[in-house]
């Protein structure tokens, strides 16, 4: 049976006929969105805790009946893991949680971190019926897909997917952010003993190093990092491979295959005067100190800078967690500095509504040419550029030109620069056989996500430069697939 | 875990660490460095690794205690372990033959100057090493660099062992005196450019073993970011080695201060 057949199979169980029975369409799409509940922006920005609350049951049970429960479900093409979305929304409408978890796990191996962090209106939710033909808000899966698996968290009863019988085949897994764990969850389910090597000291890459704790509360991740482990999947710390762990030596230690998902961490700058002057850092170094650090606390060790009038530069996801952190730091004037309209902003829409009701000033369409000096090393100003928008480039936005002696001077303390990262180039540079494309990404073959090195495989922002944690995920899963394919000779 | 197995004392505030690292141990060479953090609440420091034992299994690290971190490192004893080690890190040093080259160490500079001194001489140079520090206790691993080297300077601010003055002041000496092919200079930033500022007078090719702030030590951050040759390198992909002619050393010393005022 192919996947449709299979889909179509479930779809017309007796219990979900007469779920869809139960309530007429029309009745079904009358129903508003749900609305998430949440922290107001005065009491968050005095806490790291999480933003966003959660649905309660009954909001879950309500939303989940929004679902029309479509014959060819575009919501699941939306997906790059391929969840079977309308399945395990059903499931939820019908009060069965656990089953509608088993659902989501079959093929995602961290539900609670993806359905916080996923843009899903760029992905599932734009391929709903009700966005895509009826003009109306999308069934809110992000927050369905949160809802199942906070409630499996919450009740203490995480069943891992069944397992196949162990093979006894050694796979290794260069890197623990979400590429990593995907690939990591599905080989450990097709029966492999599978290895991750992790740089840091902390599994998790961008999900605890990056995303911050009031958007992905470090916990989350460790409870989804637990169920991998329970799968049988192996976490070794501190050990890089490239450096610690030759490709040679994996070999000696009997490893048939690679997965190389080192991550994109090397950060971008913009080559401009005062850049490196004190109190002017990467969103890595500012994010990682933070979060993985834990710089906030008294009770830790790494201190970070502190400012009062902040710059962050950039529009994307990263430079709105900076904009965000810093004003949980005691930041007074934080200020957004991006030099397209905000139209054009690669940020999730959500984050840009809260940082907004946070109190953080958009400072569009101006582009920093130079940081100044106080006199002692430290940053005290930035001079932007103003800039208005031209033609169209070849990615289709319209591509910012300056505007001819437009130039302001603004007071700033702390300038946090998240203009993006290049892929990390240690793997490359230890394993040279590795065909790296111009931009320093590993070429892969894009339907199997095989190097040109026969048992490497790549996936993630080693692959794509900068992108999300579900494209990630959905390279793990891809190179899985086809990484078992060629070693079990299917 | 990284045990401690072997600790001495060179000075109140300056001890070497025998420490358990079989994998860093194999795959180390001269000039790498490893992160360490202390405890499960500790900073993530960079050391350079002053010498490695693979069939042992482990990795020697020499400290000062400077600030909280290195204090806590410094404070730990035989049997106890650091929480966190990895590496090794960073490009290990050029090694060729190549004439003669003289090592210059600046106080803890001597230890990651150690495997160099060692690896220069066994590629077949003449190895003259001068080592240098403000008083006779801050002299270090004297008799280690005496074994590989085919002549020792010692060099003191106040005259109070070897010869009085400043490592520049023992290199231009040897210069004067025979013909330099290359020089090393691993120790404080201060005492790096002014060695790149005498060997560029006498045109003479330079090595620096840079120790800036660091976090990751991945490249993940740029924390660790220095102005060479008119581009920004990070220290900890890109290094911790570079042209000493090319580093701009105002720039790296001032940005060692960022967090003299960041009281925890």
């Amino acid at each position: 049976m192919d996947i449709k057949e299979i889909r179509a199979a479930h779809r017309a169980e007796t219990w979900r006929e007469e779920l869809r029975k139960s309530k007429s369409a029309k009745e079904r799409m009358s129903q508003p969105r749900v609305k998430m509940p949440s922290l107001s922006p005065e009491t968050r920005i005095r806490s790291n805790n999480e933003v966003n609350c959660g649905l309660t049951a009954e909001m879950a049970m309500a939303e989940a009946s929004r679902c029309l429960d479509c014959a060819d479900p575009q919501c699941v093409t939306g997906c790059p893991v391929g969840i079977e979305i309308p399945s395990f929304i059903k499931n939820v409408e019908r009060g069965d949680f656990r089953a509608a978890a088993a659902v989501i796990k079959a093929t995602s191996a961290l539900p609670a971190v993806c359905g916080r962090v996923c843009p899903q209106e760029k992905q599932c939710e734009s391929r709903c019926i009700y966005h895509a033909k009826m003009g109306k808000e999308a069934v809110a899966i992000g927050y369905l897909e949160r809802f199942v698996a906070d409630e499996e968290m919450a009740a203490g009863e995480i069943t891992a997917p069944v397992a196949a019988p162990c093979n006894g085949i050694k796979v290794a897994v260069a890197g623990s952010g979400p590429a990593g764990l995907a690939f990591a969850g599905d080989m450990a389910k097709l029966g492999y003993d599978v290895t991750v090597y992790e740089a840091l000291h902390e599994i998790g890459g961008v999900l605890k190093y990056g995303i911050p704790e009031f958007r992905l509360p470090n916990k989350i991740v460790d409870a989804e990092i637990d169920g991998l482990r329970r799968l049988g999947v192996k976490f070794v710390t501190n050990c890089i491979v490239g450096k610690t762990l030759s490709y040679d030596d994996l070999h000696r230690d009997g490893v048939r295959g690679i997965f190389a998902a080192s991550g994109a961490g090397l950060p971008r700058f913009m080559n401009i005067e005062g850049e490196n002057l004190n109190g002017v850092m990467s969103s890595n170094e500012y994010l990682t100190r933070i979060n993985l650090m834990g710089a906030a606390s008294a009770s830790e060790d790494t201190p970070v800078l502190h400012g009062r009038n902040v710059a962050v530069i950039g529009g994307g996801n990263t430079a709105m967690d900076s904009a965000r952190t810093a004003r949980r730091m005691g930041a007074e004037n934080v200020m957004l500095v991006y030099r397209r309209s905000e139209e054009e902003m690669p940020a999730r829409l959500e984050e840009v509504g809260h940082a907004k009701e946070e109190g953080i000033r958009f400072l569009t369409l101006r582009n920093p040419i130079a940081y100044l000096n106080d006199g002692n090393g430290r940053v005290c100003a930035m001079r932007l550029q103003r800039m208005e928008l031209g033609e169209p480039d070849e990615s289709g936005r319209r591509s910012p030109v300056p505007v001819e002696g437009a130039i302001e001077e603004i007071p700033v303390d702390l300038v946090i620069v998240s203009v993006g990262v290049s892929p990390n180039p240690l793997i490359p540079r230890a394993i040279p056989q590795l065909s790296v494309s111009r931009k320093g990404t590993v070429v892969v073959d894009e339907s199997t996500m095989q190097t040109s090195v026969a048992d490497i495989y790549a996936g993630g922002d080693i692959v794509r430069g900068g992108a999300t944690v579900i494209l990630a995920m959905g390279d793990g899963r891809r190179a899985a697939a086809c990484m078992h394919r060629a070693l079990s000779g299917e | 875990m990284n045990k401690i197995v072997a600790k001495r004392h060179f000075s109140e505030n300056v001890v070497e660490l025998v420490v358990e690292a079989p994998l860093i141990a194999r795959a180390r060479r001269a000039g790498h460095f490893v992160i360490v953090r202390a405890d499960e609440h500790g900073e993530r420091v960079p050391l350079t690794i002053a010498d490695a034992d693979s069939e042992a299994g482990t990795i020697t690290l020499v400290v000062q205690a400077v600030g909280e971190s290195t204090r806590k490192i410094c404070a730990k004893v035989i049997g106890d372990c650091l929480h966190d080690v990895v590496g090794p890190l960073g490009q290990a040093t050029h090694i060729e033959r190549v004439g003669t080259v003289v090592c210059c160490g600046g106080g803890v500079g001597v230890a990651p100057l150690l495997p160099i001194v060692k690896a220069m001489k066994a590629a077949g140079n003449r190895v003259v090493s001068i080592l240098a520090g403000r008083t006779k206790e801050l002299i270090i691993l004297e008799e280690e660099i005496r074994q590989s080297s085919d002549e020792t300077i010692i060099m003191t601010d106040d005259g109070s062992y070897g010869r009085k003055g400043l490592v520049t002041d023992g290199l231009e000496a040897v210069i004067k005196a025979e013909n330099v092919n290359l020089v090393v200079a691993i120790g404080p930033a201060v005492m790096m450019k002014f060695t790149a500022l005498l060997t560029k007078k006498y045109e003479i090719p330079t090595v620096c073993s840079l120790n800036t702030i660091m976090v990751d030590g991945t490249g993940m951050c740029g924390a660790c970011r220095v102005t060479v040759g008119g581009r920004t390198r990070f220290v900890c992909v890109d290094g911790p080695e570079f042209n000493a002619h090319e580093v701009d050393f105002d720039e790296m010393i001032m940005r060692l201060h960022a967090y003299d005022n960041e009281n925890k």
